[in-house]
């Protein structure tokens, strides 16, 4: 592409990601959670990739560690979920949730401005959604365009 | 029959996506269909909790305390996840079989075996 | 031709029976909500959340969540598999 288009595409690049995990950390106080950030975030990769060519961006993004983050993305998701068996309750039990430590303050009911520190384990489940869906939504635009190029090499 | 709109354009989404998919011959428009299809069932499942005059239920400076369904929100969410997963899959097939055949047309492939 | 006209007219009998069925829910006015009174009634007290979509989500319904991103993985996988098979097929027609 020419060069204007490189150079919006350099800039506008960390503004995306930093919305992507905005989106993804507020997600349980405002629209948003897992699946939305991981989608924006996805959409940043795929600017740069539509800005520079193939056998550009596969020496950047490389597979391995986007195939890394999505299975540390499912695996984190399921550990959260199974430490609920080491306090004694049943699977997927919000331990977190007016605990005192990390995200657990306790929230009554009503209309009220928002706290960060809220919530139980859904942030935590939000972040690895979050890198679960941008791993895996990039490994399928760069293996779609990896059929395409001239060398053999997978990304 | 203007008040129940939604409803009518489910029935209308689901009419032009089951044509796509059973008359056209191209991979590619039929996956279309599909997606269609996919959007009708979206539209039906969040408008079936809505109810009149409710904002979105979330309590952070909301401006009142009559809000919508939360429920079909969140199953709506998983049918557009498993939504991508399909189109992802269905496209992958369509690029090995052009590699293979040469063509998209389901009549042709169906023809070229052995 | 025949082929064209049966398949449209039982799409246009079945979108009338759709139809009808439509007509007969009412927009706006949802029958059954006890499930999500009691979701919006509790679920800052049980979750800790102001989103109620995300304590849906991710608690109350967390083992649908569960499945979903289980098979986003396995389609991930899929197309990891398909164009390493791609790849490998032409390499081995070149030899």
């Amino acid at each position: 592409m020419s060069r204007i288009v490189r150079t919006a595409a350099d800039i506008i690049y960390p503004f995306i990601v930093i919305f992507g995990l905005y989106v993804v950390a507020h997600g349980h106080l405002t629209p948003g959670g897992g699946f939305q950030g991981g989608a924006v975030i996805a959409t940043g990769g795929a600017l740069v990739i539509v800005a520079y060519s193939y056998e550009e961006v596969r020496d950047w993004l490389s597979g391995k560690v986007l195939m890394g983050q999505e299975v540390i993305g499912l695996v984190g998701f399921i550990g959260v979920a199974l430490l609920a068996f080491a306090f004694g309750q049943v699977f997927f039990f919000n331990y977190l949730n007016a605990s005192g430590s990390l995200f657990g303050t306790p929230v009554p009911y009503g209309i009220n401005a928002g706290d960060l520190n809220t919530g139980g384990f859904v942030p935590l489940m939000n972040f690895a959604v979050g890198c679960e869906v941008w791993g895996g939504l990039t490994l399928v635009i760069l293996y779609m365009l990896s059929a395409f190029s001239t060398e053999k090499e997978v990304s | 029959m203007l008040w129940n709109l939604p409803f009518i354009t489910v029935v209308v989404l689901t009419f032009i996506g089951l044509v796509t998919v059973l008359m056209k011959r191209n991979l590619i428009k039929i996956l279309l269909g599909i997606n269609i299809l996919e959007s009708a069932v979206n539209l039906f499942l969040v408008s079936l909790g809505y109810r009149a005059g409710g904002v979105a239920p979330i309590f952070t400076l909301a401006p009142s305390d009559l809000m919508v369904l939360p429920t079909p929100q969140a199953l709506t969410l998983t049918s557009i996840v498993i939504g991508v997963a399909t189109s992802a899959l269905v496209l992958s097939f369509a690029m090995v079989l052009h590699k293979k055949y040469g063509t998209v047309d389901i009549n042709e492939i169906r023809r070229l075996q052995g | 031709m025949k082929k064209t006209v049966v398949v449209i007219a039982s799409l246009l009998i079945l979108s009338a029976f759709l139809g009808v069925v439509a007509m007969t829910l009412t927009f706006g006015a949802p029958k059954m909500t006890d499930m999500d009174d009691y979701f919006l009634r509790y679920g800052q007290e049980q979750t800790g959340t102001n989103n109620q979509c995300t304590s849906v989500t991710f608690d109350f319904r967390g083992f649908d969540t569960l499945g979903e991103s289980t098979v986003l993985f396995c389609a991930v996988i899929g197309v990891a598999l398909i164009f390493r098979k791609m790849q490998a097929g032409e390499d081995h027609e070149d030899e």
